[in-house]
């Protein structure tokens, strides 16, 4: 099982996220495909550190979980925030920033 | 044997993944993200990292998503409307996700790093394990460590502020009205 799987497994799963950010309009979902990519991030990082036999990268991906999990903790709120505030929940509504 | 057990691994993350952008109701989307998650540890395993799999397992996939779950019942199930802004975004997007596909599979393919066609070198003993990454964590890592435990108290403080009920009822009344 070489190295290369995992990584194009990894592209895959990306693409799949990305294309979920792209077409979802709910920021629920939103969060969830981002959650995606950064899962397949992960893959990679682990990947590429099993294929140079050192851990350091597997430390690495622990922190993208952090980061991931700060990502969504934010992100929650502020979904919360939206719908105490009666706002649409559909990020092509929200528009006020629009230029 | 370990075919197997990657195929399975795949099979479940790529499902899952797709799961999640086609299902319209966003609880089932978190449940199928539940299943990504798992069959990401499986391939943890695989790849020799213990840890990182049982990080992922009881923080992702337990944790996080409980929250998910509680904000989804909370917002409630409110299935995406059918209207499209975007003319043709329904067919864009996917073109635009293949392309960006094929992009990372040519840089993947075309790349001279010589170590990804290998199986890897053969690990020492207690590689990925809670000992190895402790001690990376504890005094090579340790300033990532100790930002790391920052930056979540901050989010935690930050979400704190952005979802607690304002404190005088005139803050509500007045973001209520409609804009």
């Amino acid at each position: 099982m070489t190295v290369t799987w995992y990584i194009v497994l990894s592209a895959v799963l990306f693409a799949i996220g990305a294309g979920g950010v792209l077409i979802r309009r709910s920021p629920l979902v939103i969060l969830l495909c981002l959650e995606l990519m950064l899962n397949a991030g992960n893959l990679a990082l682990v990947a590429f550190s099993r294929a140079h036999g050192n851990a350091e990268g597997q430390v690495f991906a622990l922190i993208v979980m952090v980061v991931a999990a700060c990502e969504v903790v934010v992100g929650l709120g502020l979904i919360v925030a939206m719908f105490r505030r009666r706002l649409p929940l559909n990020v092509d509504e929200l528009r006020g920033l629009k230029g | 044997m370990i075919y197997v057990a990657f195929f399975a691994g795949a099979i479940g993350a790529v499902g899952g993944a797709v799961a999640v952008i086609a299902m319209r109701n966003p609880f089932y989307s978190v449940l199928a993200l539940v299943i990504h998650l798992v069959s990401l540890a499986g391939l943890f395993l695989l790849l020799y990292a213990q840890f990182i799999a049982a990080a992922q397992i009881v923080v992702y996939a337990g944790a996080v998503m409980v929250l998910y779950v509680f904000v989804a019942a909370y917002v409630g199930g409110q299935e995406e409307p059918l209207w499209e802004p975007i003319p043709g975004q329904r067919l864009l997007a996917p073109l635009l996700a293949a392309a960006l596909l094929v992009e990372l599979a040519i840089a993947i393919i075309g790349t001279g790093l010589s170590a990804l066609d290998s199986d890897g070198p053969t690990l020492p003993g207690g590689f990925g394990t809670p000992d190895q990454i402790g001690n990376l964590l504890l005094e090579r890592f340790l300033i990532v460590f100790e930002s790391a435990s920052m930056l979540l108290l901050v989010a935690a403080v930050g979400a704190v502020t952005l979802a607690a009920r304002s404190r005088s009822r005139a803050d509500d009344d007045r973001t209520e009205e409609p804009a």
